[in-house]
């Protein structure tokens, strides 16, 4: 029963040696260095029966002298239960499950064929992350240093502290900025018996090692709970954060148990004009679903079978990169095994996305590996109109049904983003008419 | 017409409510539920019901298989047709064939689900899928449910919800955690329909008002170590499907009154009988009988 107390869920906290505590894992977004989301996290979670791989992704940009990560684990972690990791793994996830623009391209009504159809944009997030400086053991305050190592460029502490006043003054003696309301939360953790890792970076082994971007750091953990603490990352945050979770499991699509998990709206028709800005067209509609959903629900963007895709925003991960990513029932050979008995490779991903504050996410988020292997991706459709000149009975009909498409495109565009219908339909070159004048 | 004295069957307004329900979580909840699966599930869960009750030799009353056939839409979660179908035979089944001394052993629809779980890799139930929106208005609605119907097993119903969230308030305060975070535990849909329409099922609990004081509290107190030490999703049905056993032992420590449904011709006509008024076949011994 001990261990079970002991093996309570991860958490993750990461402070600033400036004066903000930043997200569970901060991050910066997106292609053509747009910034899609603000305030995010990136994390990779490895899942079957109780074994938990984390992935944290990061792509700090500032000096790294200031960086630091302090993570509740449930108990003393061996030097074999960290990693470091290639952000290129994390880069391909997200690109391989990015919500998607699909291009058709009408043909030819009076000589019809077949049609295409091509990726026209996917948005990705990408990682980035955090810092602070590092500390000494103090035995005054009840903290104990139980295990000490460096593993690539960082230097790693496993802490452990009998109440959360001790550790808090002790992180801040360290040089870390705690905020004041880190401390009750600290409390709880510390109640269920909870170890700490404390990360800052080795100048001297990342010289050595020639990196210039802190490589993702990955835990490996056997524990029932299956979870993501949010807590700790809002506590002074100024406004709501963002966080995907990639899950890779065995069985099927990955859930929360203690908020409402839903699918984005996916598969509707567009202006081909979005194709220019489909991240702004994206997080626009992610706005308006989180509005729509009062902030009190965890969104699905992907959730798929890893053996393949369709569309593919990017090539589903090789099994080696699965394998590096801590995906440990594979069995080392160069293919995804395939599921016995039903089809498919026996790794499933689920990408969710969730926009989240204190007031509307008071608890940790809680998670379970459903047994539904449905595939769902975050799809919207450009249809090209055909432009040739030729005429026939069929052009005619084309033609005229393309006015009602285009005006079914910008009502589809204005209902998901919230967007303005009569903006859209300039953007569109949209001519209204009256209802009558539609009749004949 | 209603004869004077007579009660309304809770079963109708427990009916009414779960179509409700479900009726809004497909519609307004985006439920992972197919209309063909609940028809499935209704269908074979009353073609079951008939089945077994010729077989028994007893009259058919579809309104507990009504009431399990949708529990089951709101709760069960599979891709397959045939297991939903199995699902609903099971249920319906067990009330036949799993029962100590004339009662039911486990509520159907709470075992069929553990059992699926455990045994199979194609079923999962959504225990976030409701939300806390609606919260407030299911508690309307559960709660009217107890006044309209005067059910004569509420009791079950407000000590499991006493007991329980005592102790997610009691865990939450020992770990110094903001009061939201229980509250949030809490104002959850699913708990709402464990704690009216599965722990308050009067053929699984047990007879005494003393017994069932216990029974919740056993319940509760199991369900918050699942959730909170074994760190288990579905604590509750767990709970429920390993405390159900207890409920033949605490008939024995401490006997009552065995229940049966009040029906809408719950007098007797003069010179009836008895059976005619049995809400299920269970209320064939006079003594049975609630009058």
């Amino acid at each position: 029963m001990k261990r079970l107390l002991a093996l309570t869920s991860l958490v993750v906290l990461i402070w600033w040696s400036a004066d903000t505590l930043s997200a569970f894992c901060g991050f910066y977004v997106c292609k053509a260095d747009t910034r899609l989301f603000n305030k995010a996290s990136q994390v990779v979670l490895v899942r079957d029966d109780d074994k938990t791989v984390l992935t944290m992704a990061n792509d700090f940009k500032g000096d790294p002298k200031e960086f630091a990560i302090v993570i509740p684990v449930p108990a003393v972690l061996e030097r074999g239960q960290i990693h470091i990791g290639d952000k290129a793994l994390l880069d391909h996830l997200d690109a391989y499950s990015a919500p998607r623009l699909v291009e058709y391209f009408d043909e030819n009504p009076c000589t019809p064929s077949r049609t295409r159809d091509t990726i026209a944009a996917g948005v990705g997030v990408g990682g980035a992350l955090l810092k602070a400086p590092a500390p000494r053991s103090l035995d005054t305050l009840g903290v104990r240093i139980e295990a000490s190592y460096t593993i690539g460029e960082y230097d790693i502490l496993i802490l452990s502290a009998q109440e959360s006043g001790g550790l808090e003054t002790w992180l801040r003696r360290s040089g870390y900025q705690i905020p004041s309301g880190a401390s009750a939360v600290l409390a709880s953790y510390i109640r269920q018996g909870m170890k700490f890792f404390v990360a800052r970076v080795n100048l001297k082994e990342q010289a050595k090692l020639g990196f210039t971007f802190l490589r993702p750091i990955q835990v490996a953990y056997e524990s029932p709970k299956f979870m993501l603490p949010i807590r700790l990352g809002m506590v002074n945050a100024a406004g709501p954060q963002e966080l995907f979770v990639y899950a890779l499991t065995r069985r099927g699509r990955v859930e929360a148990t203690n908020y409402r998990t839903v699918k984005l709206p996916t598969g509707m028709d567009l202006p081909v004009y979005v194709k220019q800005e489909f991240p702004a067209f994206y997080r626009a509609m992610f706005d308006q679903q989180v509005r729509l959903n009062r902030m009190e629900t965890v969104f699905t963007e992907y959730a798929w079978d890893m053996g393949w895709c369709d569309p593919c925003a990017a090539e589903p991960m090789s099994a080696s990169e699965l394998g590096q990513l801590g995906v440990f029932w594979l069995g080392g050979g160069a293919a995804l095994p395939q599921r016995a008995g039903s089809g498919g490779s026996n790794v499933f991903i689920t990408r969710l996305h969730v926009r989240y504050d204190a007031a509307h996410f008071p608890e940790d988020l809680v998670f379970q590996q459903t047994a539904d292997r449905t595939n769902f991706q975050g799809r919207y459709v450009l249809r090209h109109p055909w432009t040739g000149t030729e005429s026939c009975d069929a052009a005619a009909s084309y033609r005229s049904a393309l006015a009602m498409r285009a005006e079914l495109e910008a009502q589809s565009l204005a209902d998901l983003t919230g967007w303005n219908i009569t903006d859209i339909r300039g953007r569109m070159n949209i001519v209204a008419t009256k209802w009558w004048q539609r009749i004949w | 017409m209603i004869p004077r004295g007579a009660r309304l069957d809770p079963r109708l307004y427990q009916i009414a409510v779960l179509a409700l329900l479900l009726a809004y979580g497909a519609l307004a909840l985006d439920f992972d539920v197919r209309p063909l699966q609940c028809g499935a599930i209704l269908a074979t869960a009353l073609g079951v019901q008939l089945a077994c009750a010729r077989v028994a030799g007893i009259r058919n009353d579809p309104r507990s298989a009504l009431i399990s056939a949708l529990s089951l839409c709101l709760l069960l979660r599979t891709n397959d047709l045939w297991v939903a179908a199995a699902a609903a035979t099971i249920a319906i089944g067990s009330k036949f064939v799993l029962r100590v001394r004339g009662k039911h052993l486990f509520n159907p629809t709470n075992i069929v689900l553990v059992l699926l779980i455990a045994c199979t890799d194609r079923v999962w139930v959504s225990p976030g899928q409701w939300g806390s929106a609606a919260y407030f208005g299911f508690l309307v609605a559960c709660l009217g449910g107890l006044v309209v119907t005067r059910a004569s097993r509420a009791d079950v119903t407000f000590a499991f919800a006493a007991a329980y969230s005592a102790l997610v308030v009691a865990r939450s305060s020992w770990l110094g955690e903001p009061m939201a975070i229980p509250v949030h535990r809490l104002e959850n849909g699913a708990l709402i329909i464990f704690t009216f329409f599965m722990i308050s099922d009067p053929r699984t609990t047990p007879d005494s008002r003393a017994g069932r004081f216990v029974f919740a509290a056993i319940v509760a107190l199991v369900a918050c170590y699942i959730q909170f030490r074994l760190y288990r999703t579905n604590a509750l049905l767990w709970s429920l499907a390993c405390c159900a056993p207890l409920v033949p032992l605490l008939d024995v420590v401490l006997p009552g009154r065995r229940y049966a449904w009040p029906s809408l011709t719950a007098a007797p006509a003069p010179g009836g009988s008895y059976e005619a008024l049995a809400g299920s076949h269970f209320a064939r011994r006079p003594d049975l009988v609630v009058r």
